[in-house]
């Protein structure tokens, strides 16, 4: 049976008026003066033009002693040590592979930064820059976590845990990676059924949780058996909230998800993404975030 | 198993929004938005010869412009060879002799005829634009308001061209035969309707079934490098014809809800 709605459009203003959070913020857009003293130092996205602080991009000013900086709130992924991402495998090249994760330069995973199958430990030889391909391939989604910064901003990966490496069966979120908070874990089992990995530049993975925890896999079997409906309806009503959470400019982390997945189980899971469902959902998810804060 | 990734089912439509008459200075006009996919169509009717082969009958030309905005694809001069792509299409779709009533659009036979020039905007590629850009066509063609004109011959055999006084009097089409295209694409074994981005992506073959609203199928083009067996094709047409049906019945419900509330409606328009 088919299912076509088709609406009039309708003037949507913002959900929920914000309750009064904290200090004020220094928003500012690009091109507005942030201050004429001229005793400040400039850092990222200002400028100075006759003797005035200018912001070059859209965000909150931030001041550190005499450094003034406007950290952007659309911006591209910027590298940090120990941050976990997800990314995708675009190149394999001669020791290492490239992989895209949403940032200005692609990242590298080098072939000494991974961990072999079965957990051996030598020294990579010609063989194993040979038998690459086998492990990573061009396309393949894996796990990892930022080891170092090159001079240039381009991030260098590696897999070096049990619990990061390729990933199997799951769906793939894309979101801006200011809205993911960092915090201790980013790795969520959540109560519902499936897994969440909130990677820190805006890739999010989720995927059914797996029954066995202890593989010795090493992280390069992926498991191709066909998932559960059960599993696939929770891992589909997760997405659709993500993606609500996204439109409505929330930060994303395990119980923010949590709480409007939790509201949104009296809807069906295809109308979580109409507007007016979608601003039910996120006030109710909004109010008990606010409850648990103050 | 019923279940997409975002929830839906095999068969389902994304929640559309559409909007006529946003477009002040054409005869009819149309927005249609299916969450990330936005087009705009724009009809101006305008006076010309009618086609040799065809004298007593007016004629609809199509011209498509896909926005560099669209993606990312189509910067640069990338989006000419889609827009002609989908200019044929529709020119296809619309081959059809009952579509529209073209005898209507005639003024005077073989001398002076009603052109009408379909003008496409895709504004924003978010996967499936062949559907929303027929629906789109359909609205602004029931949105097509055509003055009523008459052409008087004088003595000397100059043409004169008499419109009429009152700007509300005009003649409107009948669109219950304007056929709608439903695109079937195939991913694995199954195939679904409205494909997003991500899913035309893992399609390896589409089918696209222009569909009027008795069922009845216009014409029919099969995209994409994969292949089709003719079991699948079958049941794709199957499909195509009862999803199109329910998705006449909306549009033309919508349409009429639209209509009935006249002036008082609030003009989101672009701005929304």
């Amino acid at each position: 049976m088919a299912a076509v709605t088709m609406r009039l459009p309708q003037v949507r203003g913002p959900v929920g008026a914000g309750a009064a959070r904290g200090a004020e913020k220094h928003l500012v857009a690009p091109g507005d003066t942030i201050t004429t003293d001229t005793g400040y130092m400039r850092g990222h996205g200002t400028y100075v033009e006759d003797d005035k602080l200018i912001a070059s991009v859209a965000g909150v000013v931030e001041r550190v002693n005499k450094l003034v900086c406007v950290r952007a709130l659309k911006a591209r992924y910027n590298g940090e040590v120990g941050d976990i991402v997800v990314g995708r495998i675009t190149e394999v090249q001669q020791k290492r592979w490239k992989v895209e994760t949403n940032s200005r330069l692609d990242s590298v995973l080098l072939l000494s930064s991974i961990n072999l199958p079965g957990g051996e430990l030598r020294r990579r030889s010609a063989e194993d820059e040979l038998a690459m391909r086998d492990y990573l391939q061009e396309g393949d989604l894996i796990s990892a976590e930022v080891q170092s910064i090159f001079s240039d901003g381009a991030v260098s990966l590696h897999t070096r845990s049990l619990k990061y490496g390729k990933l199997a069966q799951g769906v793939l979120v894309q979101v801006s990676p200011s809205l993911v908070k960092r915090q201790k874990t980013h790795f969520h089992d959540l109560p519902c059924g499936a897994s969440v990995i909130l990677g820190n530049n805006g890739f999010i993975w989720i995927y059914p949780t797996p029954e066995q925890k202890d593989e010795e896999a090493g992280g390069f079997t992926t498991n191709l058996e066909p998932v559960p409906l059960s599993d696939r309806e929770v891992i589909s009503r997760l997405r659709n909230c993500i993606v609500a959470l996204v439109t409505h400019k929330m930060m994303l982390f395990d119980t923010s998800i949590l709480y409007c997945y939790e509201a949104s189980l009296p809807h069906q899971i295809k109308d979580i993404l109409k507007p007016e469902v979608m601003e039910e959902i996120i006030l109710e998810a909004r109010q008990r975030l606010l409850d648990l804060e103050g | 198993e019923d279940l997409r990734v975002d929830g839906r089912g095999c068969e389902d439509y994304r929640c559309a929004e559409v909007e006529t008459d946003v477009v002040s200075n054409t005869s009819g006009s149309a927005r249609v938005k299916l969450v990330d996919t936005d087009v705009l169509v724009g009809i101006k009717a305008e006076m010309g010869t009618p086609k040799l082969e065809k004298p007593d009958e007016g004629y609809l030309e199509f011209y498509v412009d896909c926005s560099s905005n669209a993606t990312p694809e189509l910067e640069g001069r990338g989006g000419e060879e889609l827009g002609t792509d989908i200019a044929n299409t529709l020119y296809r779709v619309f081959s059809c002799e009952n579509s529209v009533d073209l005898k209507s659009l005639c003024i005077n036979p073989r001398e002076h005829c009603w052109v009408l020039y379909v003008d496409v905007l895709l504004l924003e590629c978010g996967g499936n634009i062949f559907d929303a850009i027929s629906i789109a066509v359909k609205a602004a063609l029931f949105n097509t308001r055509i003055p009523k004109v008459r052409v008087l011959e004088d003595e000397e055999g100059t043409k004169e061209i008499e419109l009429s006084d009152d700007p509300y009097d005009c003649i409107r089409l009948n669109v219950d035969e304007v056929p709608c295209i439903v695109t079937l694409s195939k991913i694995g074994y199954r195939h679904v309707v409205d494909a997003t981005l991500q899913e035309e992506a893992c399609s390896l073959a589409s089918l696209l079934i222009s569909v009027t609203s008795k069922g009845t199928l216009t014409s029919m083009k099969k995209v994409g490098k994969g292949s089709l067996d003719p079991e699948s094709i079958f049941e794709m047409m199957e499909t195509g014809q009862r999803v199109g049906k329910s998705l006449h019945v909306a549009l033309q419900k919508l349409l009429d809800e639209e209509e009935s509330l006249g002036s008082s409606r609030p003009k989101v328009g672009f701005l929304g």
